[in-house]
């Protein structure tokens, strides 16, 4: 047996034959991009290679200079042999699987996803594959989504009775993806909605690669503090314990995360209301997931590895554990949280890289 | 048991207290008598009797959720919850028992005529009529593990909004040896007290601290502005024991600790001393062992309690005393709004007349006339045996609770080590899928010995970062037990510190906690173990 097609070494998941990195954490020439959230594209890369809703984002996050080549999904690309091509994800706008086949055998890397279908992503497609790379983040059982129409329901609920009150309402998610997400299932008809700069600015790099969402200001000190009580303000988790959330007193706060499953995760963040809305699958959603795939070997990223390897293993699958940067928390894919815990931990990053060169 | 899954769901839902207090009102009106005194007995810390033990419970939800025993075991790691996690793994469902509160607490009560396959059947049958969220309840209740995330001066307030009752009364009615079966929620809120309990204690009066950390010191000065005139005050030993009311009444005695947990029968030396009091008496004070006059080390109690059985033995090792510091009851009246240095008279014509002057301390008066001096005779309080001072003003009433400003604790500076963390482990409750729970070790040579686990003192964010680290610098794992990489330091504070043949540093702490991070200090710097034995 010759070299895996894909194996996880210092500097992300590599393409050998190909000459290509998937996702790398560290800087590369060529760096396929399953999706635009920080742990997976990150800044330095020469070349990338990303799906075309994720353009605008990606310039507005990693520099409008980037060397950047987008494609549809189900485009063909070839690089010295391997065929690369991108499969929708349902995780956030333009996010991706990508499909790496050479000499008949065909592996998937997942990047993140979810199998319902939220208004704004295109919806999760299964593709056939011998190796998959699948996310985990949550692979525990504990995790069971609710039909997320009856989320969206009990925010406007919320929202109503916190606009009834005088309250100002503020909900927070990460900003690519969740703060969509949320705003695409609003009930306008209750009030206006306000935007964090941090989510302003995705928004508006959003529109510019031609998607359409609601209509939303973004917050500055000219728009009147009255505006506010009847409106609904989307904010990244990071404005929570900020100077900047107090203009809004008096106000609810929400918070929207497949965390709030769990009654410790709310309390620690402090939330009158949890909302669990997740744009990872959850354990049904992950088996049915990897189950539709028809792969023999599995290798899981993000989150509850150890166990999810195990519980596969025993389902029959090959299932391994992979060492990688990526999130693993929906707080850290918020853009500027993994700069700031990175920032302050110095040598965590590559310091221990015990887990390099690890061949699947 | 829709109701309480909603009132619990609902105070889940907002952390405002007045949002809350609403919440509870709105419960309290609607909901039939029965589950009220229900929910107040459970809201205070009465549960029902355990019938089922957690292994049968969790056996049971195994096959029902129908995974792997390991996975189970797993996800209530995640969790850190044994009644949430059963809640959230076994199939979803919908309410179709129609049962009150009270009556799913009457058939747990009654399960113990039950087989076990009986047991098995009314479990089974009793999740599958339920949602989510009463399951968690249900489950909590059943395994004995309720807790409610609201304070008890919450439910006071709110039933004092309802019956226009005092909160101070509510406080003192709602404590004592009462049962749900038979104390009724209508007498509870009538205005005359129709309690005839006898065990009943009073709320206890709660000191709140001057100083809390080595780093925010504060000098005779400061305290002189604070408190002004020393004329005021009296100073005591804060005494390192067991917070307790004793109680004479109607030829009973009763020993209450500051858990309102009755502890008669815990402390046998001092029944005589109780026994000798005028019927109708209580008095507050400390728990403590003491030996030729004068009290023994802390973990000396801490092994005594820590026995099911007390053997003659420990009883030898271990002799108990009772240090008095005030009286709340003589001849049967509450004296409690005397002011202070009335009640101090009472307690000392007590102790006077009592015969069983060895069980039976007094408190001893600090005698001082400035600040200064106090302040430079709190630095003896290690060798006084105690933990610092007590500072009561005089003309102060007995409090319900802690209220500021008539009675405040002046410890001793914590004592203090610079330590490598060297495990994590994950925490419970509102922490419990992050690693927040940490062993700490000194240098012994150029070996890493444990010496101490704490969790409480980091920040949120601190402990975001933490687990960070731990999450990606994993050594090994043993079951929930991470080994990190050693290279977080940390200050450690602790209250005491003493001998211990069980720990492999030789030493064990009292009451560790983290008082900061130390990131500008490598792991070469955290103190060794040689410092730590020299504070024994
Ligand atoms: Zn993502
Ligand atoms: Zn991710």
């Amino acid at each position: 047996m010759g070299k895996p097609l894909l194996q996880f070494n210092d500097c992300g998941i590599y393409c050998a034959a190909g000459n290509f990195y998937i996702d790398p954490w560290k800087p590369v020439d060529d760096a396929v991009i399953t999706h635009a959230h920080s742990d997976h594209a990150r800044w330095g890369n020469k070349r990338y290679l990303a799906h075309h809703l994720s353009r605008e984002v990606l310039k507005y996050r990693l520099g409008t200079d980037i060397q950047l080549q987008t494609v549809e999904y189900g485009e063909r690309i070839q690089k010295n042999g391997v065929t690369i091509s991108f499969h929708p994800a349902g995780h956030i706008i333009g996010s991706a699987q990508v499909r790496v086949e050479h000499k008949g055998e065909v592996w998937v890397v997942s990047g993140d996803y979810k199998l319902e279908d939220d208004g704004l992503s295109t919806p999760f497609e299964p593709v056939k594959c011998h190796t998959f790379i699948s996310e985990c983040t949550f692979g525990m059982p504990v995790y069971k989504w609710k039909d997320p129409s009856l989320v969206h329901q009990d925010i406007n609920d919320w929202w109503r009775l916190n606009a009834s009150e005088g309250r100002a309402t503020v909900i927070a998610g990460y900003s690519l993806g969740k703060a969509q997400r949320i705003m695409h299932h609003l009930d306008l008809s209750i009030g206006n909605i306000f935007l964090h700069g941090v989510i302003a600015n995705t928004h508006e790099a959003l529109e510019r690669n031609g998607i359409k969402l609601p209509a939303a200001t973004r917050i500055t000190p000219e728009v009147s503090k009255d505006e506010f009580k009847t409106g609904i303000i989307i904010c990244p988790p990071s404005a929570l314990g900020s100077p900047w959330i107090k203009r809004f007193q008096p106000f609810a706060f929400g918070y929207c995360s497949g965390w709030m499953a769990l009654r410790g995760a709310k309390r620690r963040m402090a939330a009158d209301r949890g909302f669990v809305l997740s744009d990872h699958a959850d354990w049904d959603g992950l088996i049915k997931a990897i189950d539709a795939t028809g792969c023999e070997c599995v290798c899981l990223t993000h989150g509850y590895t150890a166990s999810f390897s195990r519980y596969l293993s025993e389902r029959g699958y090959n299932a391994h554990e992979a060492h990688t940067y990526y999130g693993g928390d929906e707080a850290t894919e918020e853009d500027e949280l993994p700069v700031e815990v990175l920032n302050e931990q110095g040598g965590v990053i590559g310091g221990t890289s015990n887990e390099s060169e690890e061949v699947l | 048991m829709r109701d309480f899954a909603q009132l619990f769901a609902s105070l889940d839902e907002t952390n405002k207290t007045n949002a809350k207090i609403n919440v509870l009102k709105d419960y309290f009106i609607s909901v039939p008598a029965e589950d009220k005194i229900h929910t107040l007995a459970l809201f205070t810390g009465r549960k029902p009797k355990r019938q089922i033990n957690a292994t049968l419970v969790k056996t049971w939800a195994i096959e029902l959720a129908n995974i792997p025993q390991w996975l189970f075991e797993e996800s209530y790691q995640v969790v850190g919850d044994l009644g949430e996690t059963i809640a959230l793994l076994l199939p979803d469902g919908e309410s179709t028992h129609g049962k009150s509160l009270a009556e799913f607490i009457r058939e747990m009560n009654d399960l113990n005529t039950l087989t076990e396959n009986e047991k098995k059947i009314w479990l089974i049958d009793s999740w599958t009529s339920m949602t989510r969220q009463e399951r968690f309840v249900f489950n909590k209740i059943l395994t004995g593990s309720f807790r409610v995330g609201v304070s008890q001066s919450l439910i006071v307030k709110a039933l004092s909004e309802i019956s226009g009752l005092n909160p101070a009364v509510i406080t003192h009615r709602i404590m004592g040896n009462w049962d749900p079966a038979t104390f009724s929620f209508h007498d509870l809120l009538q205005e005359e007290d129709g309690s005839d309990d006898a065990s009943r204690p009073y709320p206890f009066c709660l000191a709140y601290a001057i100083q809390e950390t080595s780093d925010k010191s504060k000098s005779a000065e400061e305290i002189a502005q604070d408190l002004g005139d020393t004329i005021e005050w009296q100073a005591e030993w804060k005494w390192d024991g067991i917070r307790a009311q004793v109680i004479h009444r109607k030829g009973e005695i009763f020993i209450w600790t500051r858990g309102e947990e009755l502890a008669t029968e815990k402390f046998p030396e001092l029944h005589d001393f109780i026994l000798s009091l005028p019927d109708g008496t209580v008095l507050d004070g400390e728990a403590i062992c003491f030996a030729e006059n004068k009290p023994l080390p802390f973990n000396v109690l801490q092994t005594r309690i820590g026995r099911k059985n007390l053997s003659k033995k420990i009883l030898a090792e271990s002799p108990m005393a009772f240090i008095a510091y005030d009286c709340l009851e003589f001849a049967g009246d509450d004296i409690r709004s005397m002011p202070f240095k009335h009640r101090r008279s009472v307690l000392e014509k007590l102790h006077q007349i009592n015969p069983h002057q060895d069980t039976f301390q007094l408190s001893a008066i600090v005698q001082f006339d400035t600040w200064q001096e106090l302040f430079d005779l709190r630095l003896q309080s290690r060798e006084n045996h105690a933990e610092g001072f007590m500072l009561k003003k005089l003309d102060s009433i007995y409090q319900t609770g802690r209220k500021r400003g008539d009675w405040w604790k002046w410890k001793v500076d914590p004592l203090s080590v610079d330590a490598v963390m060297i495990y994590a482990q994950k925490g419970h409750g509102r922490r419990a899928d992050l690693y927040t729970d940490y062993t700490f070790a000194v240098w012994d040579g150029d070996k890493l010995v444990p010496f101490a686990k704490a969790y409480s003192g980091l920040t949120d964010k601190e402990i975001k970062q933490v687990d960070y680290f731990v999450k990606r610098n994993t050594l090994e794992k043993f079951g929930p037990v991470r080994t990190v990489k050693p290279e977080l330091v940390f200050e450690i504070g602790f209250e005491g510190i003493n001998r211990s043949t069980r720990h492999k540093s030789g030493i064990a702490l009292r009451f560790p906690r983290i008082l900061r991070w130390r990131q500008d200090k490598k792991i070469e710097e955290a103190d060794t173990l040689e410092t730590l034995r020299a504070m024994l």
